[in-house]
């Protein structure tokens, strides 16, 4: 009887380096929809009648199975991560974007005004006051993107052996050890729930500035 | 100039205002008539549609629009701080701005904290931890920083309570004094124009203008319906602030101290009413003489003095408002440490308000005759 964290050698990885890869799949697609998220964002602050359609697209998007991506993607990247990681990164706009079209948007009126009447342009108020201003509602939407693309990974099983994790659930079947499916689960809950405290961290650290709770005036 | 919308909206029609240099200068009128939009014209943060802007001769549209917006402090309503900075480094926004070094413009930053009356303790702090009147302290001196000849407020006491609004005012006044900047401050608190305005442009909706007169001329001849109107009651009254108390005739007579002896309470008896004061000579209260025994004065038993007034600084506003704050119509007027210096009645003081208004009209007549 081989323990609870032995892997059947097909895997190709101990539970530490499938526990490596699976966050790799899992944050390098978060990390792509904010880069894009950020300006497109931008864009839809500026010019508000483009923010509806790409709302629009972004939910289109999110309601394609990942498995009709896979079939396309396939021909182009083959049976590989990068082929598991853009849908993961398409998905993650969904929740991006608005998170931070919001958090840009909650910047207060007389703030704005107070930077521009001090001679900030457009690009210094864009990264100095409007996006640290945002940094709360970035990382609440980065959470919820992480959570969900930490749970999504797994699907990549589907296409050889690309789910990481995932790809347990599978052995599990094949080799009648369901402790396999019971890890796999537990693992991926799991680390969903300490990416999630990390940015709370993150979130903790980089706004000192919020009111905190139990704090006072 | 004139600012029209794209809707057709006049926010300001053919306004021309000269500002007076060093002085502050109250925009003030109901809302929606344009006196907000009259100030971001100077920072150019709204575009005029026609008519132009000159700063000491010059075009506001010749410079670079953020030099221009650098050189010119700006105060807004709610402060408008940078959340998510500490209170220092708002401070020291537009010195940073300007190129300055962190640490010099923090230096300039801590400065500021004091000349507005900030605690030093409150530098590291971030606006959430701070009261709205901190705030708006802080908002001051972020528009102080580098030091701009020109200082715009947009309706910066307007969101704090009446008690700390005056505190405001009276240290806006106060720094107004020692530095001695243009300021255009724009308000709809007729009474906060009238307490800060070296000069006053009262504004109609529709953004015309309807009287540019300094504060004592407006109580004293506004120039229409509307100006009147706005001004709104007791304009009388309120003008009174305007002539001051150092001409009033004291009487000393009437005052005695709480330990006075008979012979000197009978010399007195002829007064209606006796200041008694203690023993330093800072006023207790009103007595009718015969009430009052030699030795057995009880303070618990003496009438309300009302607000004493200090002649020479205090208006003549503030002597008749202790005078019939009192129950014995008498004001009593105090030196800087609090001790009764005189006392004068209604009817003098009503006599000097006579005087005062005989003046104005004789300077008028002057001014006319020239």
């Amino acid at each position: 009887m081989s323990g609870f964290f032995d892997l059947p050698s097909d895997l190709q990885h101990s539970w530490q380096g499938l526990v490596g890869l699976h966050l790799r799949e899992a944050l390098l697609p978060v990390l792509a929809g904010l880069l894009v998220s950020l300006p497109v964002a931008q864009l839809c602050v500026r010019f508000r009648w483009i923010y509806p359609p790409v709302l629009g697209v972004t939910t289109v998007l999110y309601a394609v199975p990942s498995l009709a991506f896979f079939v396309v993607l396939i021909d182009y990247f083959g049976q590989s991560e990068t082929t598991v990681m853009i849908p993961l990164a398409l998905y993650s706009l969904v929740v991006l974007i608005p998170s931070i079209v919001d958090g840009v948007r909650s910047v207060p009126p007389e703030t704005l005004a107070a930077a521009q009447a001090m001679g900030f342009g457009p690009v210094r108020r864009y990264f100095q006051v409007q996006l640290p201003i945002a940094v709360p509602a970035i990382i609440a939407g980065l959470r919820v993107a992480t959570v969900s693309s930490i749970s999504l990974v797994s699907v990549g099983m589907l296409i050889g052996n690309q789910g990481a994790l995932g790809n347990m659930l599978y052995a599990a079947q094949t080799y009648h050890r369901p402790a396999l499916a019971v890890n796999a689960v537990l693992t991926i809950a799991a680390l969903g729930i300490l990416a999630d405290a990390a940015l709370v961290l993150v979130r903790l650290l980089l706004t000192p500035w919020m009111p905190r709770k139990g704090t006072t005036r | 100039m004139t600012k029209r919308y794209p809707d057709g909206t006049v926010a300001v029609d053919r306004l021309s205002l000269e500002i007076p240099d060093r002085a502050i200068t109250v925009l003030v009128g109901p809302s929606g008539c344009g006196k907000t939009t009259t100030l971001r014209m100077i920072n150019r943060m709204v575009e005029p549609t026609e008519g132009t802007i000159l700063l000491d001769g010059q075009d506001v549209r010749r410079q670079p629009v953020n030099t221009l917006r650098r050189s010119m402090g700006y105060v807004i309503q709610n402060a408008g701080l940078f959340q998510h900075r500490t209170i220092i480094d708002n401070i020291a926004t537009v010195p940073r701005l300007l190129g300055w070094t962190k640490q010099k413009a923090r230096a300039r930053a801590a400065e500021l904290m004091e000349r507005v009356g900030l605690d030093s303790a409150l530098a590291k702090r971030y606006p959430y931890q701070l009261s709205g009147g901190q705030q708006q302290r802080v908002g001051v001196a972020r528009a102080l920083a580098a030091d701009p000849p020109v200082l715009l407020m947009d309706e910066p006491f307007s969101a704090v309570d009446p008690v700390v609004r005056k505190g405001l005012q009276d240290e806006l006044l106060r720094i107004q004094d020692e530095l001695g900047k243009t300021i255009v401050f724009v308000t709809h608190d007729i009474d906060e124009a009238i307490k800060l305005g070296t000069k006053v442009a009262v504004l109609r909706t529709g953004g015309r203008l309807a009287q540019f007169a300094p504060p004592a001329e407006l109580l004293s001849a506004p120039a229409d319906a509307f100006v009147e109107d706005f001004l709104g009651a007791d304009r009388g009254i309120r003008r009174l602030s305007f002539f001051p108390s150092a001409d009033l005739e004291l009487q000393t007579a009437p005052i005695v101290p709480i330990d006075a002896d008979a012979a000197k309470l009978a010399s007195r008896a002829t007064a209606p009413y006796l200041l008694v004061t203690d023993l330093d000579g800072r006023p207790l209260g009103w007595s009718e003489p015969d009430r009052l025994t030699a030795g057995a004065i009880d303070p618990e038993q003496l009438l309300d003095f009302g607000r004493p007034f200090l002649p020479g600084t205090d208006s003549l506003r503030t002597a008749l408002d202790g005078a019939v704050l009192s129950p014995a119509g008498w004001a009593v007027a105090v030196d800087g440490e609090g001790r009764a210096v005189g006392v004068v009645s209604q009817q003098v003081i009503g006599e000097a308000i006579r005087a005062a208004h005989s003046r104005v009209a004789e300077q008028a007549e002057v001014k006319a005759g020239r």
